[in-house]
């Protein structure tokens, strides 16, 4: 055969070896231009920068039930990132579902029932289980998948199970399926939600035009936010007038990050501020950002809040155009985004590891730029104190401790809920004076006083003032003032091993003592070891070593039971 | 993480104490640092202190105790500061140290049985004494043996994120993550695939970085993943590829080259690529000549003759050297006698040392007597020597690619430096990702690197100068030039403006393909930009416009002053080991060495001195030119050393033609090449690791490289042939290794001034010009003037010339050369290294999918490719960054010689073919009737 040249194809042999064959296509996978255009389209004209990743995953799980990898491949080349960046991002919140090639595709719904201690106190597994087996007999009536899930913040109304974005209280198998057969899966608004004109109304936002205007000075705001008492009520306490001081001596571009990722198991205090009233923690967010002189404000909230999420879109858009810009974020599913580093990370689309102190986020924070962190809760009585004065705020307190913050009490309470309460109230003070006290048959035995890390403690030990610095000594600290009281009913080793099985779930993985750590002590507990040398030694690594406070308090309640419960392990039988 | 952030240091040197002493701590030092240079080497993992590499602070075992601090701190990522109490071996310390280990040791493999019982970090926990642990163990990981030169094994990783920095931060070639989250978290390859599967370069930094073993060389590993191979010895020397030059550590074992180890030379810091990392076996391929060959009395020769490089015999028989060595020089003589020396020409080669080159050309010009010598610069850089030469007097790079780290804007027009120069590429990359650098790719198919670029301009092929004009116009209209630097350093602007002029982007938008506000956007960031830098490869020498094409691109550089500062300059880069140092020592017809011109007669007269011969008053004859005088008959006697034009030059068929008519061909080689086919005489030589000599890399870097291993058999060393075939031919030479010759050279090249080959054997590597004997060279040229007689460059304006074959209704697709990733030049190496014959193993040809889909062939399937001058079968793969109507084809594969369908049309000034160009057809093949 020849061409119109009267050339013929020559075959020559070739020199490789001829062990393989060439690829049809480059290297690794290849983008199928048919998912790539349903992704385009889902984009539309979004920004593709990089701090958009989580926002976009969102985006097409949101649409597609899952993040198929035909899908996470196209927003890769969308968004001009390897895979290995969208990867790993996705694959490291819980609550992005990557569907890999063979396996099934996720039916539209899904049903998460919480197995935090505060709703398994409330039969929460069972509930659980009954609901896996009514889904696996389509006894639901709908095509789902019943999952286990962390916290959702709804500890008083335990048990609770999350259905699409929509939440059901004191679930049972039958409200359950009634609200599936109801159909309504979107976010439940609350009727009561504060909302621009009516926060306005009521005298908001004064305090910014104020500002703005030069009538109110940032040196006579830090000079009242000096005096006040308060401290970062996410949980780490540090006290807020230094930090913003630290913030507005720094030069340069700064940015702010308002964390909204209450993942404290047993806490839900920054769900009611967001949804309730939205416009206090921006005004707080605003008078920070302008008095610290940041440009731009970024509202990080948990996935499991789907209605703050919709409250906050939606009234962070009324805000005037020339006030700092609040960008607000979607976390993914991931306890330690809660670890202020954490977030920033996971802002900018990333995994949500911690990153090393020093240097901290008023140094290096979020883009690389100094960065103002606050608890949504802080910034809800920034308002308050501005404008009443730090004497009154300090006029709270109890004990000799000062100010007030808002305890989250749940378990076996007559009463659970949100308790503002003076600081240095005891935990006894806090269950008879507050919550009615104990539910009728119920004997206080133990508590939680700071959510899943803040440790666990006996009823004997229910007279300690809860306030930042008083519980270290005994290994335990107030963090959120999440309080989860138990009783007789409880197991409280049982609740150790259920909050170890958390750890190692959220644990990040970034660093040894507690990647490995949070798994060893799971593995033990679990197994009914709870040798005290070889927890012992975990403590020691984990606390002394761990990067962030998820692992160096990762072992506090299970230290606790060793130390406050011998005889509930030693009921156990497999102590040393 | 992969925050870059840094916490805010003092300016000056503090002092802290360390385990109770005072001690200093420098600008930039941790506390690990300072420890380590005081001699105590803290234990570390994922710390590794290697150019690069971040102390990520992630494994703990570098834990310190600082008085004050609630909990302990990692000594690799903190900051000392006035007056710090730091501990390193305080009970606490010790405890948390030895759970780390305790921890980790849990779920690995046991010792002797694990990939590695070397490793790193087996080395640090016997150090801590724990080999054992308390702990239940985790279910394992399973291995992954997918990709053909490295294993992975996680169940011995420990999470450490070398790998995923190597990747990521180093490398920046983007495979690696980290995936999942808790004790999950596990090292993936993109959607965590099988590593082979994944879009993996083969780099293997993650294997280097590994301190386990859970990343290994295949070659280490027996079937169940234990390791079984130690080297016997290591020796250093450089990288046999490309112009980059990289410092490779070879570990030997039974004499054979088993892995390469990157290290920390100026131009690669312990970086490699797949070539230089596993591409070193081919030396010891069975193909390797090791005898002497004649040809067989009873096998004239023909242009389509093909002898199996197993079997040499069916065409040859074997001699000894001294019958070999014989005939070869027998044979030159007698052409020369009968036609004389007109009839006789040298190829030398780019892939052999300075010294060699050397010897090879002095042989043309002073034992053959004629210039006719020459090496493949021709078809790579010809047209950007001509350009650079003309306006700056000096033909090499402005400034080393690692410029691209002080750049603001990088463009990389014409190259692929990715697949091509992938060390250097990683410099381009660090420049953009971790300095905030703009990249510009001008190419008219997507690369590796497009991903990264803030703009890329996929332009109509062959339509450079109109873009580049353009870009010009855009400069000189909106008043972006630099007056001072023109009305200074320069002559010849004006024209320039006037030639640009006719160049409005808005007319250009439609000739290049490109929006006039994207061509007016990029010319202004160039121009304005605190540092621009260009780098360009054959995508713009190889045209019948090459020339003008580099024109253009000097005088963006000159009427921007975007040269001889930091950052900014002119590089073209060079694609093999040493072409630029064989073109420094004149293996060119034009010039002796350091471009001094033959025509001269001043300093024709200064090397018939130095050398003591009559030298030939003319320039030779240019490579395409020898073998179309070969052809007719005017060229009758060739010595090609260490070359492959049978494969390498456009229009093979021609070239393999006027082989098979020469009445003399010795080829040098290593195996038996389609050049070879046609030799009248085989001189087995020595591979690159064979031998020692110096190189000059694309930096214009002098490095030396050392002899790993023996040649094998009766294989020789070069310059030791070149000199035996010198001395038959009447040459009293009598040079005793590669270090006299260089001693040569030193003094006929003002160039290498202060760069002595015992100063080489001292630093290893000496950028030209060297001011001193202490100085490490200049790598950015032209601070204050050019070396041109007025000291001032000179503008030429650049024309505009079609392609030479345009696509017609006969022919309407543009075939393109290009090359991939693991094989090189020819294939003669590459494809006889085993690992990179398993990645990329056949002949294929890259195509658009819509451009498939149109032709009616399946990815993987088979086309036929027919020019106006051959026509090829191979198969053809799918890739969506070839632009549409075009196929681009590496042209190193001999069962499809894309050089078969190539244009030898000719740039009339450097004379480079148009190897990037040329009317196409496309066409599927019926496999079943095939």
């Amino acid at each position: 055969m020849g061409n119109d040249n009267g050339t013929a194809v020559i075959h020559f042999k070739s020199i490789g070896a001829g062990r393989r064959q060439t690829r049809p296509v480059p290297k690794g996978r290849q983008v199928d231009p048919e998912a790539e255009r349903e992704v385009a389209a889902l984009l539309g004209d979004r920004p593709l920068s990089r701090d958009y990743l989580i926002e976009h995953l969102h985006l097409v799980q949101d649409t597609h039930h899952q993040l198929s990898l035909r899908h996470l491949a196209a927003l890769a080349k969308l968004m001009r990132l390897a895979f290995a960046e969208v990867y790993e991002t996705a694959t490291f919140y819980s609550r992005l579902d990557v569907v890999r090639e063979g396996e099934p595709d996720r039916p539209p719904l899904t049903i998460r029932v919480c197995e935090s201690p505060s709703c398994a106190m409330f039969g929460a597994d069972g509930l659980r289980a009954k609901l896996q087996a009514a889904s696996a007999t389509g006894e639901l009536g709908a095509a789902a998948r019943v999952l286990p899930s962390p916290c959702f913040g709804l500890c008083d109304q335990a048990p609770t199970v999350e259905i699409g974005k929509r939440f059901v209280h004191k679930s049972t198998v039958e409200s359950v399926k009634a609200a599936v057969a109801h159909g309504e899966l979107g976010p439940e608004l609350r009727p009561d939600t504060i909302d621009y004109d009516r926060y306005r109304a009521g005298g908001g936002y004064r305090l910014v035009e104020r500002l703005l205007s030069g009538e109110l000075t940032p040196d006579a705001v830090l000079a009242i936010m000096d005096k006040a008492v308060i401290r970062g009520l996410g949980g780490a306490g540090f006290p807020t007038g230094r930090k913003w001081h630290s913030l507005r001596a720094t030069p340069g571009r700064k940015l702010m990050a308002v964390n909204g990722d209450e993942g404290e198991p047993g806490t839900f205090k920054d769900r009611h501020f967001l949804e309730g009233d939205p416009h206090r923690v921006l005004e707080g967010a605003t008078i920070a950002a302008l008095v610290t002189g940041v440009s731009e404000i970024y509202l990080y909230v948990r996935d499991e809040y789907p209605a703050a999420h919709v409250i906050l879109a939606r009234e962070i858009a009324k805000r005037p155009v020339h006030w700092p810009p609040i960008h607000l974020r979607r976390g993914a599913g991931a306890y330690i985004c809660g670890e202020e580093t954490a977030m920033l990370e996971s802002i900018e689309g990333k995994r949500g590891t911690p990153r090393q102190k020093p240097p901290y986020p008023f140094e290096v924070g979020l883009f690389g730029h100094p960065t103002l962190i606050d608890n949504v809760e802080t910034l809800t009585w920034v308002r308050d104190i501005l404008e009443k004065g730090a004497d009154w705020w300090n006029s709270f307190g109890r004990h000799g401790h000062v100010g007030q913050r808002t305890f989250s009490v749940s378990g076996r309470v007559k009463h659970p809920g949100l308790k503002l309460a003076p600081v240095g109230i005891t935990a006894r003070e806090l269950i008879d004076e507050y919550c009615g006290g104990m539910v009728d048959g119920h004997t206080f035995t133990g508590y939680l006083p700071g959510g899943a890390s803040g440790g666990i403690l006996p009823a004997s030990m229910a007279d300690i003032p809860l306030d930042f610095g008083t519980l270290e000594k005994h290994g335990c600290f107030i963090g959120t003032a999440a309080v989860l009281v138990f009783s007789q009913a409880d197991d409280i080793p049982a609740v150790a091993v259920r909050l170890a099985r958390f750890f190692e779930d959220e644990s990040c993985g970034h660093c040894t003592p507690c990647r490995r750590g949070t798994q060893k002590a799971r593995m033990l507990v679990e197994a009914g070891n709870w040798d005290r040398t070889l927890l012992g030694d975990l403590a020691d690594v984990m606390g002394d070593a761990s990067i962030c406070g998820l692992g160096q308090a990762a072992m506090n309640p299970i230290s606790c039971v060793l130390r406050y419960f011998p005889e509930a392990v030693a009921a156990k039988g497999a102590t040393k | 993480m992969t925050a870059t952030s840094t916490t805010p240091q003092p300016a000056g040197a503090i002092t802290f104490e360390l385990d109770g002493k005072p001690v200093t701590a420098q600008p930039g030092e941790r506390i690990w640092d300072v420890a380590r240079r005081l001699g105590h080497e803290i234990p570390h993992l994922c710390r590794r202190p290697e150019p690069g590499y971040r102390p990520d602070g992630n494994c703990r075992a570098c834990m310190v105790e600082i008085e004050g601090e609630r909990v302990l701190a990692p000594s690799c990522n903190r900051f000392p500061h006035a007056g710090m109490r730091v501990h390193t071996a305080t009970p606490r310390v010790e405890k948390a140290r030895r759970l780390v280990f305790e921890l980790l040791v849990t779920d690995q493999p046991a010792r002797a049985t694990s990939h590695d019982p070397s490793s790193a970090f087996w080395s640090w926990a016997e150090r801590e004494g724990v080999l054992s642990s308390r702990y239940p163990q985790a279910p394992a990981h399973t291995p992954d043996p997918s990709h053909p030169a490295m294993r992975v094994n996680l169940d011995a990783c420990i999470n450490c994120r070398l790998c995923v920095m190597a990747c990521r931060e180093v490398q920046i070639n983007d495979v690696i993550g980290m995936a999942y989250r808790n004790a999950a978290a596990k090292v993936a390859f993109d959607f965590d695939d099988p590593m082979g599967e994944s879009t993996c370069v083969g780099c293997g930094e993650c294997v280097q970085a590994c301190p386990t073993g859970a990343l290994m060389p295949a070659a280490y590993l027996d079937e169940s993943q234990t390791r079984v191979t130690w080297p016997d010895r290591t020796a250093d020397s450089l990288c046999p590829y490309c112009g980059v030059g990289c410092h490779i550590r070879y570990d030997i074992k039974d004499e054979k080259i088993v892995y390469a180890h990157g290290i920390d030379g100026d131009s690669n810091h312990n970086r490699l690529c797949v070539k230089g990392r596993f591409g070193s076996d081919y030396i010891r391929h069975p193909h390797r000549l090791t005898k002497p060959l004649i040809r067989r009395a009873d096998k004239p020769k023909h242009a389509l003759d093909q002898v199996d490089p197993a079997n040499p015999c069916t065409h040859f028989r074997e001699a000894t050297w001294d019958e070999a060595l014989d005939f070869a020089a027998e044979g030159l003589k007698r052409v020369k006698a009968k036609y004389g020396p007109g009839a006789l020409a040298g190829f030398g080669s780019a892939k052999g040392s300075n010294e060699e080159a050397y010897l090879l050309q002095k042989l043309v010009r002073t034992g053959f007597g004629t210039n006719n010598v020459e090496h493949c610069t021709r078809l790579c850089h010809a047209s950007s020597v001509v350009a650079l030469m003309e306006a700056l007097n000096s033909g090499a790079v402005t400034a080393p690619f690692s410029a691209a780290l002080d750049a603001k804007l990088i463009v990389v027009i014409g190259c692929d430096p990715a697949v091509n120069h992938p060390v250097a590429a990683t410099f381009i990359k660090n420049a953009v990702k971790q300095r905030g650098a703009k990249l510009v790719i001008v190419d008219p198919r997507e690369q590796l690197l497009s991903r990264h670029a803030w703009r890329h301009l996929p332009f109509r092929a062959g339509s450079d100068v109109a873009l580049l004009n353009a870009m010009l116009h855009t400069i000189i209209e909106e008043g972006l030039t630099k007056p001072e630097f023109i009305a200074a350093r320069t002559d010849g602007f004006e024209e320039v403006k006037a030639r640009v002029a006719e160049f409005p982007p808005e007319r250009m938008a439609s000739v290049c393909g490109v929006p006039a506000e994207t061509i007016r956007e990029v010319a202004r960031e160039y121009a304005r930009a605190e540092a621009s830098l260009i780098f360009w490869g054959m995508g713009i020498s190889q045209h019948v416009h090459g020339t003008d094409n580099v024109r253009a691109l000097i005088s963006l550089a000159l009427v921007t002053g975007q040269i001889g500062r930091p950052g900014t300059g002119l590089h073209p880069l060079r694609g093999q080991n040493n072409v630029q140092g064989a073109s420094d020592v004149g293996l060119m017809p034009d010039v002796y060495p350091d471009y001094q011109a033959v025509g001269d007669a001043d300093v024709r007269a200064r090397f018939e001195k130095l050398w003591d011969a009559v030298l030939d008053p003319h320039p030779g004859l240019t490579a395409v030119e020898i073998f179309d005088a070969a052809h007719e008959g005017k060229i009758r006697a060739v010595y090609v050393e260490g070359e492959n034009p049978a494969m390498s030059e456009p229009n093979v068929m021609h070239v393999r033609e006027a082989m098979a008519r020469l009445d003399h061909l010795v080829v040098q080689d290593l195996f038996l090449t389609e050049t070879a086919c046609h030799a009248d005489v085989i001189l087995p030589a020595s591979a690159f690791h064979e031998k020692s000599g110096t190189f000059t890399s694309t930096d214009r870097r002098v490095q030396l490289a050392r002899q790993v291993v023996a040649p094998p058999g009766d294989a020789r060393q070069d310059w030791w042939i070149i000199q035996a075939i010198a001395r038959r031919m009447g040459l009293a030479w009598n040079y005793g290794g590669p270090s006299d010759v260089y001693r040569e050279i030193v003094a006929v090249m003002p160039s290498l001034a202060h760069i002595t080959w015992e100063r080489l054997e001292r630093e290893g590597a000496v950028i030209y010009p060297a001011p001193a004997d202490d100085h490490p060279g200049e790598g950015i040229l032209f601070h204050d003037a050019f070396p041109t007689a007025n000291g001032r460059a000179k503008l030429v304006p650049a024309a505009v010339f079609p392609p030479h074959e345009l696509p017609d209704a006969h022919y309407p697709m543009v075939l393109s050369t290009a090359r991939i990733l693991e094989h090189w030049h020819t294939g003669t190496m590459t494809r006889r290294a085993r690992l990179l014959d398993d990645i990329e193993p056949e002949a294929v040809a890259l195509m658009a999918p819509r451009e498939l889909a149109r032709h009616g062939v399946k990815p993987g399937g088979m086309i036929r490719v027919e020019t106006r001058r051959g026509e090829i079968e191979l198969k053809v793969r799918s890739d969506d960054k070839v632009p549409d109507n075009m196929v681009f084809m590496p042209f190193c594969y001999t069962e499809a010689a894309a050089n078969l369908l190539t244009n030898d049309a000719l740039d009339r000034e450097s004379k480079i073919p148009e190897f990037k160009f040329c009317a196409a057809r496309v066409s599927a093949v019926d496999e079943q009737a095939a």
